[in-house]
């Protein structure tokens, strides 16, 4: 197996990324920042941390669990389709992985319509996934639309987290 | 004298008239055009004919005042100002005592309480006139469904004396709801319209969205997340037995409302992320798709004779508001004034539609003609949202988000005025509320 980067710059995208809450209500994942029961992990990795490129951590710390969205688009932003792409990279190497694209809105807009876009934001993060190779069987979509905002202000700062498509790891292995 | 009413913004006039004889003006509010002054309305405290009825004689008379106060369309004076005092229910009237302290319409009552059973009776006078309007009435029911024989005695008062429909007899379910938003847990409740008698229908472990009242006021439609993916449920009130109604595998279905009928329901439907209106009869579980575009339609709402679906749709490029026959087909674009409109509900008159309006930042709630003309926009906020009609089609409730972190849902009634804007008192948040038809 090949790392992408080498672990000291590995560590400066975790520093980074780790300013963008993670979605509390996307799976597993979680912060993998080292082994609380000591010990000495091969090469220096704990398997499923984040620093375990097969681990869903690292998926959504490293490669990026999610892409933002424009007021009331659905359409990707080239940031979004290079995440994609690299989830897609990442989801053909792990193969043993099913996701789930939970597509989000923010606050502006009723209920129903905010439902209806966040669907198809869910909608385009999958199909660009299947447009890179990803098995469309793998990959099931669901809106929240308005009822999960991870921020919680009412102005742009936050609205622009929250219109987001996450791509949550079910599956793999257990650690 | 004149004691007709007159109110902002609206030209509905009630064509049913109470016929008085051609020698005195009519006790009577007409909601139309125009704003005086509230109807002045005395209601001593009802009188209590067993020794167990004292408190109701009491409680049963101040909700009547609340519920008719809370319209905007009367206001009460205080017991301080009587100079007659009611001492028995069936003596006359002292006219000249109410007209002293310009009293107009008087209401009187007497409490009697037999077991567990309560049997209010009540008497309207209109006291210039000096004579009663309408025959008196009485009601029966059990004592802890108290609160109930006050809201018919109200309605009874407010229909005789506005030629209106009823409507304070009535409950609403909503989303009962608690937490910070990116913390936000939802359960269904049930209330009286009044936010009095709260009861929860289902827990807080999954997201429950946007209940809607069947037309016998038995059955609930909402949605909710317990499957994992938005599912749309039917809920019995009475044994809160519910089940799913299945949309197939890989779909979302939301947004659902029954048909007047009460054995269809129109929903949204989404799949490959787009999302269209079916209907599904709820006994066969069979399907009919309405729409079938790539744009978003959703918030469908039956016209009260069942004939035609009110809904949202951004194929023009952003929400409108269309009508099309309740078989699908050609829709009729409505909605053209600036901003953007959603969430479409039908009056029970069939005179109206109310909408969630988004323009400039703001959130309206509004009403408009079933051609779109006569827009009136009755609210304005950071966030309102959501509206559901009272059963005799003159009030809205809704949903009033507060803005920013502490931000928080609550309901809110205004009239189709748009001039009496209050909030619905409940022990949690609320939001989606929607209005039972009066109960029987």
């Amino acid at each position: 197996m090949t790392f992408k980067f080498p672990a000291i710059v590995l560590m400066g995208a975790l520093a980074l990324s780790a300013c963008t809450n993670p979605d509390r209500f996307g799976g597993q994942g979680g912060f993998g920042s080292g082994n609380p029961t000591g010990g000495a992990p091969l090469n220096g990795v704990v398997p499923g941390s984040a620093n375990d490129p097969a681990s869903s951590a690292y998926f959504q710390q490293a490669v990026g669990d999610r892409v933002l969205f424009q007021v009331d688009q659905s359409n990707l932003t080239p940031e979004g389709q290079a995440t994609l792409d690299g989830q897609a990279a990442w989801l053909m190497t792990n193969m043993n992985y099913q996701a789930v694209i939970e597509g989000h809105a923010d606050e502006q807009g009723t209920r129903e319509y905010n439902l209806a876009l966040g669907a198809r934001r869910a909608n385009a993060a999958r199909e660009y996934l299947i447009s890179r190779g990803v098995p469309a069987a793998r990959l099931t979509t669901i809106s929240y639309g308005k009822e999960r905002p991870i921020e919680i202000c009412s102005n742009e700062a936050c609205y622009s987290k929250n219109r987001r498509a996450v791509t949550v790891l079910a599956g793999g292995l257990t650690s | 004298m004149s004691m007709r009413l007159m109110i902002v913004g609206l030209a509905l006039v009630a064509s049913f008239g109470l016929s008085r004889g051609l020698e005195a003006e009519p006790l009577r509010i007409t909601i139309e055009e125009g704003i005086i002054e509230p109807l002045p309305i005395a209601i001593p405290d009802f009188q209590a004919e067993t020794g167990e009825a004292g408190q109701l004689s009491r409680d049963i008379a101040r909700v009547v005042a609340q519920d008719l106060t809370g319209t905007g369309l009367f206001r009460e004076i205080p017991a301080s100002a009587f100079i007659s005092t009611v001492s028995d229910f069936g003596a006359a009237v002292q006219y000249a005592d109410w007209k002293a302290i310009n009293a107009q319409a008087l209401v009187t009552g007497a409490v009697s309480v037999t077991g567990g059973n309560v049997n209010v009776k009540f008497r309207l006078y209109d006291v210039f006139s000096g004579a009663e309007l309408g025959a008196g009435l009485q009601f029966s029911g059990t004592t802890e469904g108290w609160r109930r024989m006050a809201h018919k005695v109200a309605d009874e008062v407010y229909s005789r004396i506005t030629g209106e429909g009823k409507y304070f007899d009535s409950r609403v379910v909503y989303v009962s709801e608690t937490g910070p938003k990116d913390d936000r847990k939802k359960r269904l409740a049930i209330m009286d319209y009044d936010g009095a008698n709260v009861q929860f229908l289902t827990d807080s472990s999954s997201i429950v969205l946007a209940p809607r009242f069947s037309p016998d006021g038995n059955r609930i439609l909402y949605t909710s997340y317990e499957s994992g993916f938005p599912r749309i449920y039917v809920l019995d009130i009475g044994s809160v037995q519910r089940r799913v109604l299945e949309s197939g595998e890989g779909t979302m279905s939301f947004a659902p409302r029954f048909s007047p009928s009460g054995q269809t329901v129109v929903f949204s439907l989404t799949t490959g992320g787009n999302t269209d209106i079916y209907t599904m009869d709820i006994a066969s579980g069979q399907t009919v798709r309405l729409t079938n575009t790539p744009s978003i339609e959703t918030a469908p709402s039956f016209s009260p004779d069942g004939n035609q679906i009110v809904f949202e749709s951004d194929r023009s490029g952003s929400q409108q508001l269309y009508i099309m026959s309740s078989t699908g087909g050609e829709a009729t674009r409505i909605s053209f004034g600036a901003g953007r409109y959603g969430t479409p509900v039908w009056s029970p008159r069939g005179d109206l539609v109310a909408f969630t309006k988004q323009n400039a930042g703001r959130f309206h709630i509004g009403v408009m003609r079933l051609d779109g003309s006569e827009e009136r926009l009755l609210t304005a906020s950071f966030l309102d949202e959501g509206p559901t009609w009272a059963p005799n089609g003159r009030v809205i409730m809704f949903a009033r988000e507060t803005q920013g972190e502490g931000g928080a849902s609550s309901l809110y009634t205004v009239d189709v005025t748009g001039r009496v804007l209050k909030p619905v008192r409940t022990p949690e948040g609320g939001s989606d509320p929607s209005w039972s038809p009066l109960q029987k």
